[in-house]
C-alpha cells in the first residue's frame, strides 16, 4: 500500500470508525439515562413502602339526627301522659 | 437526588458542541493524509479516546489509594466511575485501532506489545466489574475493588510506554522516531489542530460522563441503604 503513487481509498474504514465510535458513547449515554431512571423508580417505591401506615381508627358514633331526636322525645313524652293517666 | 446543577447541565451541552466541531475538524478541516487516505483521520478520536482512559485508569488508582486510607465509600464510588467511563473509551481506542490497522498492516490484529498491552488492560478492567458483582458486603467489595484497582492502574503507564520502550510497529506520533514503527506520519498545522482539538474535547466529554457517572452511583448508594434499612 504504501509504494502506490496514488492515495487509496479507505473512506469505508473511516465511516466504520466513527459510526462506530458514535455508536459506543450513544449506547453508555442511554445506559447511564436508564440506570438513573430505574434507580429513581426504585427509590420512589421504597419511599412509599417505608411510609408509615395511619393506624386503623375506630368509627365515631354518628350524632343522632332531629327527626330520630325528637321521635324520642315524644316516646318519652307518651310515656310520661300515660304514667300521669294511671295515676 | 435533586434534578441536574446547572453547571452539569451546561457542561452536558458543551460536551454536544466540542463533539462536533472535534467530528467536523477531523472530517473536514484536517488534509486528508497522503499515504493512508482517510483512514488516517480515526486518528485523532483514537488518540483522544486513549489519552482520556489511561488518564481515567490512572486516577481511578489514586482513589483507590485514598479510599485505603480513608475508608471512606465516597471514594469507591468515585473509582468505579472513573474506571467504568475509562472502560467505554478504552474500547473505542481499540476498536479504532484496529480499523485502521486494516489497512495500514493489511490485518485487523496483531500480538504487538502495544495491542497487547492494551488488551490485557480492557481486560483487567472488565474482570475489575466481574469481581465486583460477586462481593454482596459494600465494604469487602469497595476493599477488595480498591486494591485491584491500585494493581490494575500499573497497566495504563505500561500500555503507554509499550511503543517506547520494546520493539514494535505501532508507530509513535507524538515524539516517536521507531524506525520499526509501520503507519507512521508527521502532523502538518492543520492536522495538529485537529489533533489537539480532539485531546481537549474528549478530555471535557470524559469530565461529563464521569460527573453523570458519579451522580449514579450516589443514587445506588442511596437505593442500597434504603433497602437495607428496610430488611432491618
Amino acid at each position: 500500500m504504501f509504494f502506490q503513487e496514488a492515495t487509496p481509498d479507505t473512506s469505508g474504514y473511516m465511516i466504520a470508525g466513527y459510526v462506530i465510535t458514535f455508536l459506543v458513547m450513544a449506547l453508555y449515554v442511554g445506559s447511564i439515562y436508564l440506570r438513573s431512571r430505574n434507580l429513581k423508580q426504585d427509590m420512589t417505591t421504597l419511599n412509599e413502602l417505608e411510609e408509615p401506615v395511619p393506624p386503623i381508627q375506630a368509627t365515631p358514633a354518628s350524632p343522632p339526627t332531629r327527626s330520630m331526636a325528637a321521635s324520642q322525645n315524644n316516646k318519652s313524652a307518651k310515656t310520661v301522659t300515660k304514667k300521669s293517666r294511671r295515676k | 437526588m435533586g434534578s441536574k446543577p446547572t453547571a452539569l447541565k451546561i457542561l452536558d451541552i458543551l460536551s454536544i458542541i466540542l463533539l462536533a466541531i472535534s467530528t467536523y475538524l477531523a472530517l473536514v478541516f484536517a488534509p486528508t493524509e497522503r499515504v493512508m487516505g482517510d483512514v488516517q483521520r480515526v486518528f485523532y478520536f483514537h488518540i483522544g479516546t486513549a489519552w482520556t482512559a489511561l488518564l481515567g485508569f490512572i486516577l481511578a488508582a489514586v482513589f483507590s489509594v485514598i479510599y485505603l486510607v480513608t475508608k471512606d465509600l465516597k471514594w469507591d464510588r468515585l473509582q468505579v466511575a472513573s474506571i467504568e467511563v475509562s472502560l467505554v473509551f478504552f474500547l473505542i481506542t481499540i476498536v479504532l485501532g484496529s480499523i485502521w490497522a486494516r489497512p495500514a498492516w493489511n490485518t485487523w490484529w496483531t500480538w504487538d506489545p502495544r495491542l497487547t498491552t492494551a488488551a490485557v488492560t480492557e481486560l483487567i478492567y472488565v474482570a475489575y466489574f466481574m469481581l465486583r458483582q460477586g462481593i454482596d458486603d459494600p465494604d469487602k467489595r469497595a476493599r477488595f475493588g480498591a486494591v485491584y484497582a491500585l494493581v490494575g492502574g500499573l497497566s495504563a503507564p505500561i500500555t503507554f510506554f509499550a511503543i517506547r520502550l520494546f520493539r514494535t510497529i505501532h508507530p509513535v506520533v507524538i515524539g516517536g522516531t521507531n524506525p520499526e514503527a509501520d503507519g507512521g506520519f508527521s502532523m502538518t498545522a492543520d492536522m495538529r489542530v485537529a489533533f489537539f482539538f480532539a485531546l481537549f474535547a474528549f478530555t471535557v466529554i470524559f469530565i461529563d460522563l464521569f460527573w453523570n457517572r458519579i451522580r449514579l452511583g450516589d443514587l445506588q448508594e442511596k437505593v442500597e441503604q434504603l433497602k437495607l434499612r428496610m430488611s432491618m
